[in-house]
């Protein structure tokens, strides 16, 4: 993966000094330099319109410095920039959860927040929960339950899984099936995921 | 998206400020609808102010009420101790709502505030008088399944989305807001508005002002309550109807009841009269009938919503047989 080199530091210069070419001259702002740097750097941050925004993020486990626009998503920053595409788009509107990853440790819609908002934040995706070429106990029984067919959903599924292992939302099959609502299948997989995760959840693997 | 600026405040006042002093400058807490609706291109803003690492996000009980920070997430409200044990229709109606991803991002304040799910308002292509001023109003003569039967006027007949606002409303809940003109406190039932020939205005918060807090006020609704939610599928989707009701039943006699109801109106749908009809009555199956009778009464359907009337009366009887056996 060449997330990183995608990010070439050329880039992230120009994005700041763009930022605070315009934010003075747009936004007649009375700020100086050293300033600004201080502020995007601690809770307040500014960005214009035209303007790149560095953002720091761990994703997977990778720490990252980033430059984005204001209106880029968390999806769409790690598909088109960061080239992690097992992250699906579905619908873009947060009504099939294809694009759900972790963000500190909570499972969430990449397609419904902006990556700008995701300062300091640790993201987890579908690329970062095997542990090296050992799959997460929830990618083995999705494959050992046939809890897929054209696999378009999947990833979002197995995001969605652990968390929903881990929160303790798992204790039934009827649970699972509520709090695995907000990922769609279009195959219709869904008896098979749901015995995928009650065996991992019976199984006793940690998660 | 159109392109917009992005500002991350460090205060609550520097938040108020970005917002009172720009046109279409807006909040952004979850994002879920916000920018649902600029992708859309429903909503254009030209400037987010993102509130999100503002000090909002407390829950504690402060003179005998709960305390809710507007940036409390609806999952972690739905699954703490307090809301669990003093006010648990609470719980039931926010995990009555969208998806656990959506509730991990969702706020109270934006949950709120979140705009209708009438179609022609999502359809920039149709007439619509809450996105459009003056343009005309897409459901009334078009497909209106989805639409009220209390409250609409001849300018809207869209329903507010939201579970969590009917609980809170049942629930007397009270609004705290603080904009340019200082902090002012809003009883939960008159934030939203009804359309009247302002159907562009949601609700009566003032340019710039931001939600800051819900409090509800201690009760005896911790027992015999019930949110019923019904909908096109069992999960993730948005109400037909929806009824909440909470009771206090002392000795065999409902001492107080409260009433509400989602996707019937402009607003969550207090239900007075039959609050009234309840009180000092016994829990049966016919006081109950009688009651939803009542409830019922005013309702008025369009073309399409005509089975809504029915649905509703057979849903809050059901609710009150739910919340009274339990
Ligand atoms: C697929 C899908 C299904 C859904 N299903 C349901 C459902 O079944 N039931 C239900 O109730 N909801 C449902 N929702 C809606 C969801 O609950 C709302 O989108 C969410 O609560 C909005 O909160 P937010 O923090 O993300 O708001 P944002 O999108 O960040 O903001 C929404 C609006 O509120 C304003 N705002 C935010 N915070 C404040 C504040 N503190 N003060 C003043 N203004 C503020 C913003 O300026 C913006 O205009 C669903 C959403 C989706 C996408
Ligand atoms: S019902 Fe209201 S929101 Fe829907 S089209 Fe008519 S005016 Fe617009
Ligand atoms: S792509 Fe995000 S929910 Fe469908
Ligand atoms: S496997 Fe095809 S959409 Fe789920």
């Amino acid at each position: 993966m060449s997330a990183e080199n995608d990010q070439h530091p050329r880039d992230k210069q120009a994005g700041r000094r763009d930022f605070l070419k315009q934010s003075s001259a747009m936004m007649a702002l009375a700020l100086t330099p050293p300033l600004v740097i201080k502020a995007a750097a601690h809770d307040e941050a500014i960005a214009g319109i035209f303007e790149k925004m560095p953002v720091n993020m761990e994703i997977n486990g990778k720490k990252m410095q980033l430059s984005v626009e204001p209106r880029t998503t968390l999806l769409d920053l790690l598909r088109e920039q960061l080239a992690l595409t097992g992250t699906k788009k579905g619908c873009d509107h947060g009504q099939c959860g294809a694009c759900t990853v972790h963000v500190n440790g909570r499972r969430i819609n990449s397609c419904l927040t902006l990556a700008v908002m995701q300062e300091g934040n640790q993201v987890t995706t579908i690329e970062g929960i095997a542990n090296g070429d050992q799959l997460h106990p929830v990618q083995e029984a999705f494959i050992k339950h046939d809890g897929f067919q054209c696999g378009y959903c999947t990833p979002g599924q197995i995001m969605s899984a652990v968390a929903c292992i881990r929160e303790g939302h798992a204790g039934s099959p009827e649970q699972i099936r509520e709090f695995m609502s907000g990922n769609i299948c279009r195959c219709g997989a869904y008896d098979n995921i749901v015995n995928a995760i009650v065996d991992v959840k019976s199984g006793g693997k940690t998660v | 998206m159109n392109q917009f600026s992005y500002v991350r405040p460090a205060n609550l006042k520097a938040a108020i400020d970005a917002v009172a002093k720009d046109k279409s400058a807006r909040f952004i807490a979850g994002g879920t609808n916000l920018l649902d609706l600029m992708k859309s291109g429903v909503v254009t803003s030209e400037k987010l102010v993102d509130i999100n690492r503002l000090p909002l996000k407390d829950i504690q009980l402060s003179e005998g009420a709960l305390h809710i920070g507007a940036l409390v997430l609806n999952s972690d409200l739905a699954a703490h101790d307090l809301v669990k044990t003093q006010h648990p229709l609470l719980s039931q109606a926010l995990l009555a709502g969208a998806s656990q991803q959506l509730r991990n991002m969702a706020t109270v304040g934006g949950n709120m505030m979140q705009r209708t799910r009438c179609t022609y308002f999502y359809d920039t292509t149709m007439p619509c008088n809450k996105r459009a001023p003056n343009s005309g109003c897409g459901a009334i003569g078009g497909i209106n399944r989805m639409h009220a039967i209390f409250g609409a006027s001849d300018s809207c007949i869209a329903v507010h989305p939201s579970d969590m606002c009917v609980a809170l409303a049942a629930l007397d809940a009270m609004v705290l807001v603080t904009g340019p003109k200082g902090s002012r406190r809003i009883p939960f039932t008159d934030f939203h508005r009804l359309p009247g020939n302002t159907p562009q205005l949601d609700n009566n918060l003032g340019k710039g002002e931001l939600i800051t807090a819900v409090e509800i006020p201690s009760n005896h609704f911790t027992k015999n309550i019930y949110y019923l939610k019904v909908r096109d599928r069992a999960s993730y989707a948005f109400a037909l109807v929806s009824v909440a009701v909470a009771l206090d039943i002392r000795d065999g006699v409902i001492h107080e009841a409260r009433l509400a109801m989602g996707g019937v109106a402009h607003k969550p749908w207090r239900l007075p009269e039959a609050e009234k009809a309840l009180a000092g009555k016994a829990p049966t199956a016919e006081n109950f009938r009688i009651a939803a009778g009542i409830a019922t009464q005013s309702a008025k359907a369009y073309k399409h919503n005509m089975f809504k009337p029915a649905l509703a009366l057979n849903s809050i009887q059901t609710a009150l047989q739910k919340a009274a056996s339990v």
